[in-house]
């Protein structure tokens, strides 16, 4: 069979409706894409837009209340839709493979990873226990994992989230699909664990001619590994095509507002010297964490943050950049005391805040204030926005009106609907609820803010408004911002100092310009080389 | 009224509210229908149920008419039971969210006086206390709260811990909200529901707790109880059955009702088993 000409999957006018009394009638509407032998097609897209459906409908794990109602989707020469649950189970893991976003959860936590590994060839009735074995180190080896005859007698929860990840695909390659699905296989990972998937995927699919269908919502992946993309909005396909050409001449306008909206960092733009005085001043700040450890066992030390120092002035971004682990949020939660620290200095406009009483500090909390990463767990479900936005004040003594007219301003200015004091949280969506999570940190008119990972949970089209909107808040209030984030992207966008933090160390701090092109440290370097999509420039696509 | 249509999706719980409705109002109406006290005699003693159209459920060997004592016998077990759960209710969420919301040293010590409490059987300790004061309606009350109240503690502390390190409790702190004020009004309305479920089966312990006291002649001595009264019948259990029965009878179905309710309420409030039946 030609394989140039047929592809490896058509999916043909595929709808699928969604139940009575949601927001939209069909989860994916006559959406079609073709995969071909040996090609690796992204399929990108916001949250709910339906990108992660199709997968689902290939490997036939809908759930029971979504059906397709049209469309066919057709892997060499057959029709998925059509077949019996039986010959559907022949198919999944022999011909069609997929791996998962959270390989924590998609390992059998109880069961040894070379066992997880045989597995998928015995349901198969693949080969015998010795043919089985010798395959399984193959594998492990293949995906790069150190020492597969001791890891494979290893449980899933001593393998970091890359190695995780490596077994799920070593599983996905056990029975050599010829296609493999990856739904956003490293949202859950570090970038520089991220690009070491992305580089062991792409050498797979080159090894072993496979058809790749790889679901993502960044398009800095994208640019690093697609041969073709398919963009989805709302259950629609809106664009597809060449991965040259989509990336760099966006022919459709959600496309364009997408790429305008990726993170990047803005060259020539380099921003105003912000000249203000001094706010905030960290000397060898340390924190240590202690677990574990009784009568019998040494206890377990890690030095979150160590010997921190830095200084912030007003009207000034830093940007602390790490991965996790690193002690970024630990770093935050000290400077708002909501952590005791072992040592060191916080000097606030002058004054050392680390000695001061729970008690003493709390009438100096309005100054400092915290945007927090979950947009859903960061406001309480049973309060409406009113009395979310007015609890601060009230705290710290403004008189109930005050505070409530303050509130109806505030909702204006992060770009709310004044009717959104009456409501509660769960009526808004992620982007808005992080909006108000920045109205309530604005309440009390703080001289400080820090936002950890502010904007990590948003869709990007979402999370350029936001850092927008605190951009332009800063200016307007002149704001000193602690930006939290594992996205140098997103730091090199906003910030105007960036502190590049690793193993609770500062390793290097300066301007993005130097940062990125002169780059000091070794770790630097390495966090700088796995950025995704680092050579693709989103600007000039939509200029 | 979504919460009300959810719950009345569990058909048992509608019943069950409609048995408590029926004893509720039994309660309150008892001095209407039986003017005369339910330790009066009023008829010939042993009479069986339907032998005399006056007695419908017959009356005991000194002529008191059961009828009457299992109607005065639902305002005890119903106030007792709602009034000790309140009780402890309010210790064990004070407990709970104490030690739950500021943990370390005062965690432990309010978990190892819970623990004191839960390790002796409470049924023992209720006799105690209940023997050491006199039995009255209060004592009986206060015995039966101070040996119920740990789960709640226990419950409360587990709902604050977690809750303690959501980012919204984070924020108050953040905003510069007091401790007890973060206690009072960010967590505690998210740990309502289960709260409520817990109290609702409470009640239906607190009524047999209360039954088994009586029954073991440690009830009010001015109240009549549905205990008492099968306590009373069981040296007569051969010759009438029927004064045991009918207030055994009586307890049996208003503690499923309690319990149906609870379950209802559950499953209303519990977002997780939401269109479990679906």
């Amino acid at each position: 069979m030609d394989m140039q000409t047929t592809p490896l999957l058509r999916v043909d006018n595929l709808s699928i409706p969604l139940p009575a009394g949601l927001d939209r009638t069909y989860a994916v509407e006559n959406i079609s894409y073709e995969l071909n032998a040996g090609e690796i097609l992204c399929v990108v897209g916001e949250s709910g837009s339906g990108k992660s459906m199709t997968a689902n409908a290939i490997m036939g794990l809908l759930p029971s209340y979504l059906k397709p109602s049209d469309g066919r989707i057709v892997f060499r020469g057959r029709d998925l839709l059509a077949m019996s649950e039986p010959e559907l189970e022949r198919e999944r893991g022999r011909s069609v493979a997929m791996i998962f976003q959270e390989p924590l959860s998609a390992l059998n936590p109880l069961m040894k990873v070379g066992e997880q590994v045989a597995e998928v060839m015995l349901v198969h009735g693949e080969g015998d226990a010795a043919s089985r074995e010798r395959r399984v180190l193959e594998l492990l080896d293949f995906v790069g994992l150190p020492d597969p005859a001791s890891l494979r007698h290893a449980y899933p929860f001593r393998l970091s989230g890359g190695q995780r990840q490596r077994v799920m695909i070593a599983m996905a390659l056990a029975l050599e699909p010829a296609m493999l699905i990856a739904d956003e296989p490293t949202t859950a990972l570090d970038v520089t664990t991220q690009a070491q998937i992305l580089e062991l995927i792409r050498r797979i699919q080159a090894a072993k001619g496979m058809g790749v269908m790889f679901i993502t919502h960044d398009f800095g992946v994208v640019a690093d590994i697609a041969d073709r993309v398919v963009v989805m909005e709302r259950g629609l396909v809106v664009e597809q095509g060449v991965a040259a050409d989509v990336l760099n001449r966006p022919q459709h306008p959600y496309t364009r507002r997408l790429i305008a909206a990726v993170p990047h960092r803005e060259d020539g733009t380099s921003r105003t010297d912000a000249g203000g005085e001094t706010l905030l001043e960290v000397k060898q700040l340390s924190k240590t964490y202690r677990s574990g450890g009784g009568l019998f066992s040494k206890a377990r030390v890690v030095k979150a943050v160590d010997e921190v120092s830095f200084s912030l002035r007003r009207g000034e971004t830093l940007g602390v950049v790490g991965e996790s682990g690193s002690g970024k949020s630990t770093l935050g939660r000290c400077l708002l005391k909501l952590t005791d620290v072992d040592g060191g200095e916080i000097r606030f406009r002058g004054q050392d805040i680390v000695p001061l009483s729970p008690g003493a500090f709390r009438p100096m909390r309005r100054h400092v204030q915290m945007i927090f990463q979950d947009p859903f767990s960061s406001l309480n479900p049973r309060q409406t926005i009113g009395r979310i936005l007015t609890d601060g004040p009230v705290a710290n003594d403004v008189p109930l009106d005050r505070a409530q007219a303050r509130a109806r301003e505030l909702l204006g200015l992060v770009g709310l609907e004044p009717s959104a004091f009456d409501r509660y949280p769960h009526e808004f969506s992620g982007g808005q609820r992080q909006r108000i999570g920045i109205a309530r940190a604005l309440a009390l008119d703080p001289e400080l803010l820090v936002a950890d990972e502010s904007v990590s949970a948003l869709d990007v089209s979402v999370q350029a408004q936001v850092l927008q909107l605190l951009q332009d808040l800063q200016r307007k209030l002149d704001l000193a911002i602690i930006f939290i984030t594992h996205d140098l992207r997103v730091a090199a966008q906003i910030c105007d100092r960036v502190a590049v933090m690793h193993r609770g160390v500062i390793v290097e701090c300066g301007p993005p310009a130097q940062i990125f092109d002169a780059p000091r440290h070794a770790y630097t370097r390495q966090l700088i080389a796995a950025i995704p999509g680092l050579a693709w420039n989103p600007r000039q696509a939509v200029m | 009224m979504t919460f009300f249509r959810r719950y009345a999706q569990h058909y048992g719980a509608l019943v069950g509210l409609a048995i408590l409705s029926g004893v509720l109002l039994v309660a309150l109406l008892a001095p209407l229908i039986y003017p005369v006290s339910p330790w009066q005699g009023v008829g010939e003693p042993l009479l069986g149920p339907f032998e005399d159209p006056a007695f419908p459920l017959g009356t005991d060997m000194l002529g008191r008419d059961i009828a009457a004592g299992l109607a005065y016998g639902a305002r005890v077990s119903l106030l007792i039971g709602v009034v000790s759960t309140a009780v402890a209710v309010v210790i064990g969420v004070s407990i709970g969210a104490l030690a739950g919301f500021y943990g370390g040293r005062i965690d432990d010590l309010l978990m190892r006086f819970t623990e004191f409490f839960q390790t002796i059987p409470a049924f023992a300790m209720a006799i105690v206390l209940v023997a050491i004061f006199n039995p009255t309606i209060a004592s009986i009350t206060l015995a039966i709260a101070v040996v119920s109240w740990p789960p709640v503690a226990r419950l409360v502390r587990g709902e604050f811990m977690s809750l303690r390190s959501r980012e919204f409790v984070q924020a108050a702190v953040v905003v510069g909200q007091s401790g007890p004020r973060i206690m009072l009004t960010q967590i505690l309305p998210n740990t309502l529901s289960p709260i409520i479920v817990t109290a609702s089966l409470m009640v239906a312990t607190a009524i047999l707790t209360e039954s088994s006291l009586s029954f073991l002649g440690l009830g009010d001595r001015n109240m009549m109880s549905w205990g008492f009264m099968i306590g009373a019948a069981r040296t007569m259990l051969r010759e009438a059955w029927w004064m045991s029965v009918f207030p055994g009878v009586a307890i049996l179905i208003t503690v499923l009702a309690i319990n149906l309710i609870g379950e209802g309420l559950n499953d209303a409030m519990n977002p997780h088993l939401r269109g479990r039946k679906g």
